[in-house]
């Protein structure tokens, strides 16, 4: 028996259903990293939101970059982040005090942000496509088109960049040697 | 049929949403190293905005996609040097938290 188009009841259609469903899951779990008290739950929580994220660029046709957003974020990035808060963290982190001072006014500018955001969508005309379901799938010859052709410069210029980051955050992580080391800070 | 999922303004919507979370965790904590996580989300914002732009809009068909890649390549570069230079002042002060590398204020 075929589903049917609409969800009785709901009124919504089922790719409707799965980006609420996405889009919930990267709100509440961006707020989980940004309110929660202990780092490493906040970690997990990033992980989170961009394993969701990537269910959104599958239904936006664009596979290559949720492949890219599971190899590099989820991969790579998470996990350079889990080991940084194993490195840094100590035992009597101040639970209390995880946020600064001025975490009102901080709270007001991100809510007068979200409110600049919302004006200024729904206030432009896009002249975009609707589709009746998610944008199809258009497979990497677009991307490729793009990326080696009016991009080829700013390709080259992110892989010299990747090239000089791994340097210089070796060098920065570097355990300095024994009679080098300056004098200790207070 | 669909009624969110087809339109554009859903996934910029979501994208503001989220470059505004972004923005008050980098704001507002204390932790230099949840400060980069906040940094990510807001990188994660724009590229959910550039990859809806470039599936909706057709004369920007796979220019998003491209975007997409080159800011998840920059983000990395971004996190790497970003935690060593964590790790780098940690080894020195000892603690973690922005509020307290006050050296050159005092």
């Amino acid at each position: 028996m075929p589903l049917p188009d609409v969800i009785p009841f709901i009124g919504l259609g089922w790719s409707d259903v799965l980006f609420l469903l996405l889009g919930g899951v990267v709100l509440a779990a961006a707020f989980g990293v940004v309110f929660g008290r202990d780092i490493i739950k906040s970690g997990l929580f990033l992980i989170l939101t961009l394993g969701a994220l990537a269910g959104i660029y599958v239904m936006l046709g664009a596979a290559i970059v949720a492949g890219a957003q599971v190899l590099v974020y989820i991969g790579a990035i998470s996990v350079l982040i889990l080991f940084a808060i194993m490195l840094t963290q100590t035992k009597v982190a101040p639970l209390k005090l995880a946020f600064q001072t001025q975490v009102a006014p901080a709270a007001l500018a991100a809510v007068l942000l979200a409110l600049l955001f919302g004006l200024a969508f729904g206030s432009t005309d896009w002249s975009s496509t609707v589709f009746i379901d998610t944008p199809a799938a258009t497979g990497t010859a677009p991307v490729a088109a793009a990326l080696f052709g009016p991009y080829l410069l700013a390709f080259e210029i992110a892989s010299v960049l990747i090239l000089a980051a791994v340097i210089g955050g070796l060098y920065l992580a570097m355990e300095p040697r024994g009679d080098e080391v300056g004098e200790e800070l207070p | 049929m669909s009624q969110i999922a087809g339109h554009l303004e859903p996934y910029l919507v979501l994208s503001g949403m989220l470059f505004a979370i972004g923005s008050f965790g980098f704001l507002a904590r204390r932790n230099a190293i949840t400060m980069l996580m906040s940094i990510e989300l807001m990188l994660n914002a724009v590229n959910l905005a550039a990859l809806a732009l470039g599936a909706f809009i057709p004369s920007l068909a796979g220019q998003g996609a491209a975007f997409a890649l080159l800011i998840i390549a920059v983000a990395a570069a971004e996190a790497t040097v970003g935690l060593a230079i964590v790790i780098a002042i940690f080894r020195n002060r000892k603690t973690p938290l922005v509020d307290e590398y006050d050296t050159m204020r005092q």
